[in-house]
């Protein structure tokens, strides 16, 4: 069964484009998903090259035609097809990107580790900050499930990320120049993570400074169906009413819209005004509800009298 | 002895030097330090005043573009770009 998202967590993902499943995946499936990946022991491979033709040579994961429905991706009693069946998998996604998705793509991600760059004689560098994986101006928008079978720790580097950059509109590694930007995360984190990303939110790989080789299987979802209320089947979501612009009640527990508000320290001080309006924007076509605003972001502007 | 370029690039949150740094990005000519995305989660410099005033020597800075008739609401890339360079000199 299902476990459907909160509306408070789609706020969340609607404000800062990703959500995180801590350790969701037990160990005996991440251990059959490296397994199916031909997971070598660092000691017995020398280049990335070699690491590369023996994952080639002994990897069982499908090939996956773009296109592919999600539903029929994976056989039945495979890692995947039980990580993808996961009550909090399934529902996270079906809240997201609806019953009937399909795969754009998929990718194992390996991040290697210092010694293969030193008997190559190669110099060392993190992934320089991107969108995947075209500019994108829909409306629509895919998710990007993020499947971490191994421990990733801080040596590791992990997968570099920007809460709240999901909704600017950039070409790929045009971001690239950014080397550092105030708030940026790194997903360290224990076996069995997942994290479903926005297909906007800016992201990279880490360095990884350790012994070990880094994994991060990574799989593209794209909806079939408008992205409306898939969450609230029964459609019981309304909105708070349109609060007064700058108001708060601590005495109040956090509302949707206090999740939906929250700024972020890389934003400017002219264009976090307009952040907040396009996550207004964007939770109106999640919900339905066509007229919601929060704080008069949106509201003051449509009163357009000529 | 020769020179050698040294560029700082901050994003600041005005368009003004007054404003907070909220990105930024280091290039070594020297070859002394290699600088990559990721590597540092403080910034160098609390304003792009304070590069000043470190001897950072501002050679380029972004326009004022004023938004697209309909695209008024379009967010992108981050506006307030400073470019900075110092000049060192020694045998490289």
């Amino acid at each position: 069964m299902a476990k459907l998202l909160t509306t408070e967590q789609m706020a969340e993902f609607a404000n800062s484009g990703c959500l995180f499943f801590d350790e969701l995946i037990d160990q005996q499936t991440n251990q059959e998903f490296l397994d199916d990946i031909g997971h070598t022991d660092i000691d017995e491979v020398d280049s990335v090259q070699d690491y590369y033709r023996n994952i080639k040579a002994t990897s069982s994961i499908p090939r996956i035609p773009a296109g592919t429905k999600l539903k029929d991706a994976y056989p039945k009693g495979s890692p995947l097809e039980k990580i993808f069946s996961h009550e909090v998998v399934d529902g996270a996604i079906k809240s997201l990107v609806g019953s009937n998705t399909i795969i754009d793509h998929q990718f194992l991600h390996i991040t290697f580790p210092t010694k293969y760059f030193k008997q190559a004689n190669q110099r060392q560098m993190s992934q320089q900050n991107h969108q995947d994986s075209t500019i994108d101006p829909r409306s629509t928008f895919d998710v990007q499930l993020f499947y971490f079978p191994t421990e990733v720790t801080k040596a590791m580097g992990g997968t570099r990320y920007h809460p709240g950059t999901h909704l600017r509109i950039v070409n790929e590694f045009g971001i690239a120049k950014y080397q550092n930007i105030l708030g940026q995360k790194s997903i360290v984190c224990k076996p069995g993570t997942i994290g479903i990303f926005h297909s906007g939110l800016w992201h990279g790989a880490g360095v990884n400074f350790s012994e070990n080789i880094r994994y991060m299987f990574k799989v593209r979802l794209q909806p079939t169906e408008k992205q409306e209320l898939l969450w609230d089947p029964e459609k019981k979501y309304q909105p708070l009413p349109n609060r007064a612009l700058y108001w708060t009640d601590e005495r109040k527990d956090k509302t949707i819209n206090d999740i939906l508000m929250r700024s972020y320290p890389w934003q400017e001080a002219d264009t976090n005004r307009l952040d907040k309006i396009n996550v207004v924007k964007f939770w109106r076509l999640l919900t339905g509800h066509k007229k919601m605003d929060v704080d008069y972001w949106l509201t003051r502007i449509e009163n357009e009298l000529y | 002895m020769a020179k050698r370029q040294k560029v700082l690039v901050l994003y600041l949150k005005l368009p003004s030097l007054e404003g907070e740094v909220i990105s930024w990005a280091t290039f070594d000519g020297t070859g002394k330090k290699l600088h990559m995305t990721g590597d540092s989660d403080e910034p160098p410099y609390p304003t792009g005043l304070d590069a000043l005033l470190d001897g950072w020597r501002l050679f380029q800075a972004s326009q004022a573009i004023p938004e697209h008739p309909g695209q008024e609401f379009r967010t992108s890339y981050l506006k307030h770009e400073f470019f900075f360079e110092k000049l060192e000199e020694g045998d490289f």
